[in-house]
């Protein structure tokens, strides 16, 4: 796939002094769906904000299918939409008409079909005429996303989607960045809901501190970094772990009952079968074995921590 | 040029217009005729006439000034400071339009809203006394390059203001002050010569008389003096929202 969206040694600092990134590069194919993590005040946002328009970079360029987002910026911005973190809008708007002033914005003709059909896929079609401030929260996010699609823009950018949305909604919203792929569109979306980038991203970007950490296809990156967790339940409550077993590094949880063994799926030998033969020779019983994988949480929580290690 | 978008947003802040249509009208049209009251009837019955205009007459032209500037700042400063206040000015900001066309959009709007309390207060004071215009296209001209270039001042304001007290503070202590004290009341020749020569650096002074040569064709000032006045006060406006947007001050970081 073709990149669509460029980012080459991006960085903004702010008057204050403060530097929020710092030389970012990062490119971006069409029709993925990329996730950045990140804790709060990574420079998740700024990221997004200088990509937009919002805020000036300091220095760096950002290319939107070719055009660059300073000097091109009419080109670049009209293929961008934009959902911002805080829910914005003109309480006594109503939804349709400013979904409408949305489409006017960017430049498109006036095209109530086109309007409608993004007010139903979103179910808003039944608000239509509310003015914003009669809607829930979950609703008000609804009717950003709709003004962020309404000039059938080519790049999402959706900033903490998610964050104090019910699941019902949270599902709904994955669901439509799902058919919003299928129609070719590229997502971004930064969170630090974990599950969702597990859920519905192609890869995933860890950033932290106004620098990525790391950007790799989740599949792989769970590979590569994932641990497994085997826990085998005794049928008799242990007090300690017995000598014959201490080599292997186990706890003990489940106020004796479990024994937790961690390895990795990657090395030659996960020791599984030696340990396992050991368990039987130690005399414990077995009630049942589970072995779990390491989430991408468990990942990004150990990348995060390094990284500040890393910094002190 | 967006047009559509300078449309999207002179439509929307019309709407709000539109939306408060009632207090939007009411409030000038309730104190314009209490204005007329006051010092039409009340004052002007002892006054009789000024520069050979009856008093009752000779106060529109001010306090048409009077409204158009106070609804045009506080208009415009309110359309550019209410998005950056919720928000949503993030929209504009990430849409493909040029300063120059966000200007428009709001400006355009604010001017309009200012244009048309004006002409509602020219009619309102239809009801009260006898005018005849002199000159009706210097009449408009002058009405609509107020109402521009004080909208463009109120968005300087909008922009500049961190919070509501800051947005209403200039219009209420320097623009009123400077208003009243600009001639909409009483001819600057009727001031002791020392006031008349301060009243000299009140730029709004030039508005006014300006305005009222067009009703009546008398003046304090030359109007060639009135047009450079309004003339330079919308090209520092434009100016400084050049160097707003250039610089991006307090809108884009």
């Amino acid at each position: 796939m073709p990149t669509i969206l460029s980012i080459k040694d991006l960085r903004k600092t702010y008057d204050s002094g403060f530097e929020a990134l710092k030389s970012v590069s990062l490119d971006i194919e069409e029709g993925e769906i990329i996730a950045l993590l990140g804790p709060n005040g990574a420079g998740k946002t700024t990221l997004i904000s200088t990509i937009c328009g919002i805020t000036m970079p300091t220095s760096g360029t950002v290319t939107v299918a070719g055009h660059d987002t300073i000097k091109d910026y009419r080109a670049a911005r009209s293929l961008i939409g934009l959902v911002p973190q805080e829910i914005a809008l003109e309480p006594f708007g109503r939804v349709m008409s400013t979904v409408r002033f949305s489409r006017g914005l960017f430049g498109k003709p006036r095209d109530d079909a086109a309007v409608a059909d993004i007010l139903k896929r979103l179910s808003l079609w039944d608000k239509r005429d509310n003015q914003i401030h009669e809607l829930s929260g979950g609703m008000k996010r609804r009717v950003l996303i709709a003004k962020a699609l309404a000039h059938e823009p080519r790049i999402l950018f959706l900033d903490e989607p998610t964050a104090g949305v019910d699941v019902e909604l949270r599902k709904d919203m994955w669901a439509i960045v799902e058919k919003l792929r299928a129609d070719g569109v590229t997502t971004i979306l930064t969170t630090h809901y974990i599950e969702e980038a597990e859920a519905i991203a192609d890869r995933v970007g860890v950033i932290a501190n106004g620098e990525i950490l790391l950007v790799e296809d989740k599949d792989k990156l769970m590979v590569r970094m994932g641990q497994k967790q085997l826990d085998v339940q005794l049928s008799a409550q242990l007090k300690h772990i017995p000598q014959a077993l201490t080599k292997y590094d186990l706890d003990l949880k489940d106020e004796g009952w479990t024994l937790v063994y961690r390895y990795d799926t990657k090395a030659e030998r996960t020791g599984i079968t030696q340990l396992l033969t050991d368990v039987s020779s130690a005399g414990l019983q077995l009630r049942d074995v589970v072995t779990r994988q390491s989430s991408l949480e468990d990942i990004f929580v150990s990348l995060v921590h390094k990284d500040a290690e890393d910094a002190a | 040029m967006n047009w559509s978008a300078i449309w999207a947003i002179y439509t929307f802040e019309m709407t709000r217009f539109f939306r408060t249509i009632s207090q939007s009208l009411i409030s000038p049209v309730i104190s314009t005729s209490l204005y007329f009251v006051v010092f039409g009837a009340a004052i002007g019955s002892r006054i009789d006439e000024v520069e050979g205009v009856q008093y009752g007459a000779f106060i529109v032209p001010g306090l048409i000034m009077l409204t158009v500037m106070t609804q045009s700042i506080s208009a415009a400063s309110f359309g550019i400071y209410f998005p950056k206040f919720i928000g949503t000015i993030y929209e504009v900001l990430s849409a493909p339009m040029s300063f120059l066309e966000i200007v428009m959009g709001y400006v355009g709007a604010a001017a309009t809203k200012a244009l048309f309390i004006g002409v509602i207060i020219l009619i309102t004071s239809f009801f009260f006394v006898d005018i005849q215009i002199a000159h009706p296209l210097a009449m408009a001209a002058f009405l609509v390059l107020t109402c521009v270039s004080f909208a463009l001042f109120g968005f300087i304001i909008g922009i500049w203001a961190g919070n509501f007290e800051q947005l209403q503070m200039v219009p209420l202590l320097i623009v009123t002050p400077l208003v009243f004290l600009g001639g909409s009341f009483y001819s600057v020749s009727m001031l002791p010569p020392v006031w008349q020569t301060i009243s000299m650096f009140n730029p709004v002074v030039y508005l006014i008389s300006g305005f009222r040569w067009a009703f009546f064709g008398v003046a304090d000032v030359p109007i060639a003096l009135s047009l450079l006045a309004i003339g330079g006060f919308s090209g520092v406006c434009l100016a400084t929202v050049w160097w707003i947007f250039k610089s991006g001050w307090r809108i884009r970081q």
